[in-house]
């Protein structure tokens, strides 16, 4: 313990930390809420003298808002849909990857390679690649320009209009969901593969020993095994989802839909949405929302993982 | 089963280039192990017992040479193929499952006409939990037990698809010096009532004296003796096996053999027949040693500890390779303290010597 004598000292060492910290974090969350629970805030408004109502206009309003329910929608949809694929689609690669010795660590690298990469960068490769069946020189002849297209014509199937103008909502989010999974995986297969090293291989030994076939030993020993690693690529799956955002911008630009489609607006894109329009209170009442959502999310993950997570 | 290894050799490539100093984990080890028998294999930290296990078990390749299970050949048969029960060094229990699960897991893998249904396989866990008496224990996971207990279910689930061998690597390793005692026990009587044809692999001879039925002492890869444990600790072949056996260890002195007498120094203290003139190592047991008046070997006497039933003669010679020279002797022998030096004499079965260059042991006969 410190003396007390000293303990100025140790405030004086921290008060870097501190002050950062109140100002960058401790503030804006204060004032979130600050300006969550006044009605119609809004930035320019208060810069000329306006003053604002204590309530929650902002949140009725929110929830009222059309636009709203459709984030709400599409960000859980994407949640949903990717956080499973992905996560098992990371394990698998993983063991794989932890079972063949030649070549791993360039097979590594590979892997962990759209994690270094710019997620924007990756949108407009993938958008690409998906993209749109079109008419050459002005002539009749159907021609596939993206790659995915070529391949489903090699393979003697129909080319789908993925994200051009004319594209279903479903091939839209199709889309999305490849892009995620693909971007998700780097991550998670990182972090699976450092669990899955750091297994004891006398466990692999004695289920040999005990005469256990492949699926099993995955199902009834590596997972098991795994399972804090597991949980905690799900968990941090979930919130990176419900923060969806960036990925959306790449792949459809900023008007977040397909030319004329539906929008794919997520609930990040609703309060940038909303602070671009000086609507600053109704921004921080969806940003808290986003936050409940997460934290429910978060709760019920936890009650599940602590029933299956073994020690 | 019998279990019998062909000239079985284990050579690990060198792992630095430089050196290109592969290692020669088992070197050419035949033996025949007989059906229902208890072998220890013995030796020091890294001289291959686990690794002639683990080629035993299937779970590493032999570079060269044959392992048979009774007629048949299972060098070439993957591990779950064999029908062998493994104890790890650890243990390796299922962290995740509880003690039913674990010893029930080998039964679940059970495929095709040897598939159990739920109650036979819960049967048969139950029996083997009441062979390692852990019955109780059954719901509990394994980091709820202790070092004794998880060993037990260690053992349970190497018995319970009642396997043709059984090994164990260093079993009692982890165990405090009480358990020890007891498990190595149990171990031995969970053997005699399964008859289940077990090899046991320790560093520590006593354990191995005191359970097995045969013990095979190895060095650097290389077989050194084999034999009953009490026909090995009477007639060791060589110097490293004579050292390595026996507690307290056997007491190592320099010295020559001329003209039909054995000299330590100075003193003769045996006269042998049929032995040419050679420098030698002597060994002799502790208790091989008898203080007497007439005693032939001098010694430097430095202290008594008293033991209870027996007492231990502390004395030195400077012919002697051992810091000091040890006689186990009665407690009701009194020893003049008084007196700066000490006479023993030497029986002859407690007294073997070696010779110089290749430490093989040089017989003799006692004149
Ligand atoms: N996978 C391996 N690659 C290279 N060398 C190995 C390997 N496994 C074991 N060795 C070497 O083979 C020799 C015998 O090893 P082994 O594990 O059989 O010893 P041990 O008698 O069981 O020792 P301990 O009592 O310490 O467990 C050692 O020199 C060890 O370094
Ligand atoms: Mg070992």
């Amino acid at each position: 313990m410190v003396e007390s004598r000293h303990q100025w000292k140790a405030w004086l060492y921290l008060s870097p930390a501190i002050i950062l910290l109140l100002i960058f974090t401790v503030w804006p969350i204060f004032n979130t809420l600050r300006m969550a629970f006044l009605d119609g805030y809004g930035n320019m408004a208060a810069i000329g003298g306006r003053t604002f109502e204590f309530g929650i206009d902002n949140f009725v309003k929110v929830i009222d808002y059309k636009d709203f329910l459709l984030c709400l929608k599409n960000t859980a949809i994407l949640c949903v849909a990717t956080v499973p694929i992905s996560t098992i689609l990371a394990l698998l690669i993983a063991v794989a990857l932890n079972s063949i010795k030649p070549l791993q660590k360039t097979l590594q690298t590979i892997f962990f390679l759209p994690y270094v990469t710019n997620s924007i960068a990756i949108g407009m490769v993938f958008a690409a690649m998906f993209n749109i069946v079109g008419l050459r020189d002005g002539g009749t002849n159907a021609q596939t320009w993206g790659i995915i297209n070529n391949a489903i014509e090699f393979f003697g199937g129909e080319p789908i209009n993925w994200i051009n103008a004319g594209s279903t909502y479903t091939a839209n989010i199709f889309v999305m969901i490849v892009y995620i999974v693909w971007n998700a995986l780097p991550f998670k297969i990182l972090i699976l593969l450092g669990g899955l090293q750091s297994i004891n291989k006398q466990y692999y030994d004695a289920a040999k020993v005990d005469g256990t076939r492949k699926f099993r030993v995955l199902t009834r020993i590596t997972v098991p095994l795994l399972s804090p690693m597991l949980a905690y690529v799900i968990i941090t799956g979930f919130i990176g989802g419900f923060k969806e955002y960036s990925s959306i911008i790449g792949i459809f630009g900023d008007k977040m839909s397909a030319p004329g489609g539906e929008s794919l607006n997520t609930m990040v894109g609703f309060v940038y949405d909303a602070l671009a329009r000086d609507r600053q209170g109704r921004a921080c009442a969806a940003a808290l929302i986003l936050f409940v959502i997460i934290l429910i999310v978060t709760l019920i993950n936890n009650k599940f993982i602590k029933k299956h997570v073994h020690y | 089963m019998k279990v019998v290894l062909e000239n079985l050799t284990k050579i690990f490539p060198s792992r630095d280039k430089k050196s290109g100093q592969e290692v020669i984990a088992v070197n050419d080890f035949t033996f025949e192990i007989p059906d229902g028998q208890l072998v220890g294999l013995l030796g020091p930290s890294g001289c291959g017992k686990s690794t002639t296990l683990y080629m035993i078990s299937g779970l590493q390749k032999p570079s060269s040479g044959k392992i048979y299970f009774g007629e048949d050949d299972v060098t070439e048969l993957s591990t779950e193929n064999r029908g062998i029960g493994l104890v790890f060094q650890n243990y390796a229990l299922y962290p995740h499952m509880t003690v039913k699960q674990n010893i029930m897991f080998p039964l679940q893998n059970l495929k095709g006409k040897d598939k159990l249904t739920k109650d036979e396989m819960l049967e048969r866990t139950e029996n083997a939990a009441r062979l390692v008496q852990i019955d109780e224990l059954l719901e509990r996971k394994p980091s709820e037990l202790s070092g004794g207990q998880q060993q037990r279910v260690a053992i349970a689930r190497a018995l319970v698809k009642m396997p043709r061998v059984l090994l164990l690597d260093e079993p009692l390793s982890n165990l405090d010096a009480r358990l020890r005692l007891q498990t190595r026990e149990e171990i031995r009587r969970i053997q005699k009532e399964t008859g289940i044809t077990t090899i046991f692999v320790t560093h520590d001879q006593e354990e191995a004296m005191s359970i097995s039925d045969i013990i095979v002492v190895m060095k650097l890869g290389v077989v050194q003796q084999i034999g009953e444990p009490q026909s090995v600790y009477d007639d060791p072949k060589n110097l490293f096996v004579a050292k390595f056996l026996g507690t307290p260890p056997i007491n190592v002195l320099e010295g020559k053999v001329e003209n039909g007498k054995v000299y330590i120094g100075d003193d003769d203290v045996l006269d042998v027949a049929g032995v040419e003139d050679q420098d030698v190592y002597i060994g002799i047991r502790p208790e091989g040693l008898e203080p007497s008046d007439d005693g032939r070997l001098n010694c430097t006497i430095n202290n008594i500890e008293v033991m209870g039933r027996d007492a231990s003669v502390v004395a030195s010679n400077s012919a002697s390779l051992n810091p000091v020279v040890r006689a186990i002797i009665n407690s009701d022998v009194r020893i003049d303290t008084t007196k700066q030096t000490i006479k023993f004499n030497v029986k002859p079965h407690k007294f073997f010597l070696f010779n110089k260059e290749t430490e093989e042991r040089v017989y003799f006969e006692v004149n």
